[in-house]
């Protein structure tokens, strides 16, 4: 792992990516993977090679697509997907699933908003997972729709269907090449393909088998601007959060404190307030 | 409404459904889903940037009527941090003719 020791550069996150990510849940990056890459890929994936070529899951993720020839196996070891992968899940994660999802040509998906799923009760760990988009991916041809800031949320998988427009959705419109890594629990729907051409998104679920703790490029983490920056970014409102900013800001400063290892770290004495509970007695109270 | 039994049979219900940011329907919507029994159509979410209203109140001035008005409930206790569903649920109707539409 690339990890500043003077002769290769650290692509890992910087703690500003980070406080991104507990604040939206996802992260998208565009031309990650270079065109002629994402051809290979996609020769791979129309061949059905990875339907019938689908790893153990639960195996170390070293071990699946290890030829050196395949195109996908290229693609998720690129130094910066890698040092990405890094940041979020640490080094070493365990292979959980993949699938490539097909959206055929003029196929109607209809409401489907979900969260994959209310069964991970976990607070602090989680999984991500990578969409990868191996081919230039216009809005008619309906990639992933994503809602930033629903991470925290916990709903019962797609009973969430009936929201059909949600203020800030994101839907993934992008070129060949682009990933998004999301927390598992964000809220996510597969759109309709409206265009002449089949869609393809390429989906990598991955487990952490470290401690989710100061993964990422930390060498900014004591930086006074980069502090503030954090601060910012995680006080930030988001819309749809309506009345429940409060609680969604106390959720990512929960999150941020595991994630930094800084148990103290605060915004605005949003924790640090109610944490306050003295029991210090003077003598003269007792008089 | 004075319609004649004849009328009420073409009559259809639409239903606008607007997640505000808070409890009273002078707030801002945050999401949105229609369901429109006057045609075959089928909405899903569309990418829409823009809530058709920009509050409830906008809808009935619209001449939407609200027929379900959200509840209130008070935070459990443990449950304080818990985040979960949109909360503040209006659900409101149209009644169209469909006479001549299909
Ligand atoms: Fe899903």
């Amino acid at each position: 792992m690339a990890s500043g020791n003077g002769t290769s550069p650290d692509l890992r996150l910087t703690s500003r990516d980070m406080a991104r990510f507990v604040r939206d849940g996802f992260l998208r990056f565009d031309g990650l993977v270079p065109r002629d890459l994402c051809a290979a890929a996609m020769d791979e994936i129309e061949s059905g090679r990875h339907l019938r070529d689908r790893g153990q899951g639960g195996a170390q993720f070293r071990d699946i697509w290890a030829d050196p020839g395949s195109a996908l196996g290229q693609a998720f070891r690129l130094p910066r997907v890698a040092a990405i992968i890094h940041s979020l899940v640490g080094p070493d994660p365990r292979y959980d699933h993949h699938a490539a999802h097909l959206t055929p040509a003029h196929t109607r998906k209809g409401a489907n908003l979900h969260q994959d799923a209310e069964y991970d009760v976990r607070r602090n760990h989680f999984d991500i997972q990578i969409s990868f988009f191996p081919e230039d991916t216009p809005a008619e041809s309906g990639g992933t729709l994503f809602l930033p800031g629903s991470q925290f949320r916990r709903v019962y998988e797609s009973t969430t269907r009936r929201y059909q427009d949600v203020l800030g959705q994101v839907q993934a419109v992008c070129d060949a090449g682009t990933m998004f890594f999301w927390h598992t629990n964000v809220w996510h729907a597969a759109r309709s393909n409206q265009t002449d051409r089949d869609r393809y998104m390429f989906k990598l679920r991955l487990n952490p088998t470290v401690r989710q703790q100061r993964l990422w490029n930390t060498a900014d983490l004591d930086d006074p601007d980069t502090r503030t920056d954090v601060a910012k970014i995680l006080s930030q409102m988001i819309p749809w959060h309506g009345q429940r900013h409060r609680i969604e800001v106390m959720n990512r400063i929960r999150l941020w404190r595991y994630l930094a290892g800084d148990p103290d770290f605060d915004v605005a004495l949003w924790w640090t307030r109610i944490e306050n509970t003295p029991d210090i007695v003077y003598r003269t109270q007792l008089a | 409404m004075t319609a004649s039994p004849t009328d009420l049979a073409t009559l259809r219900q639409k239903l606008l459904v607007l997640y505000a940011a808070n409890s009273s329907p002078d707030t801002e919507v945050v999401a949105w889903s229609l369901y429109d029994g006057t045609s075959d159509q089928t909405y899903e979410a569309a990418g829409e940037a823009v809530p058709p209203y920009a509050t409830v109140l906008d809808a009935m001035r619209d001449g939407w009527r609200v027929i379900k008005y959200p509840d209130l409930r008070p935070p459990s206790p443990g449950q304080e941090y818990d985040l979960s569903y949109l909360e503040f649920e209006f659900v409101l109707e149209k009644l169209e003719s469909i006479d001549g539409k299909r």
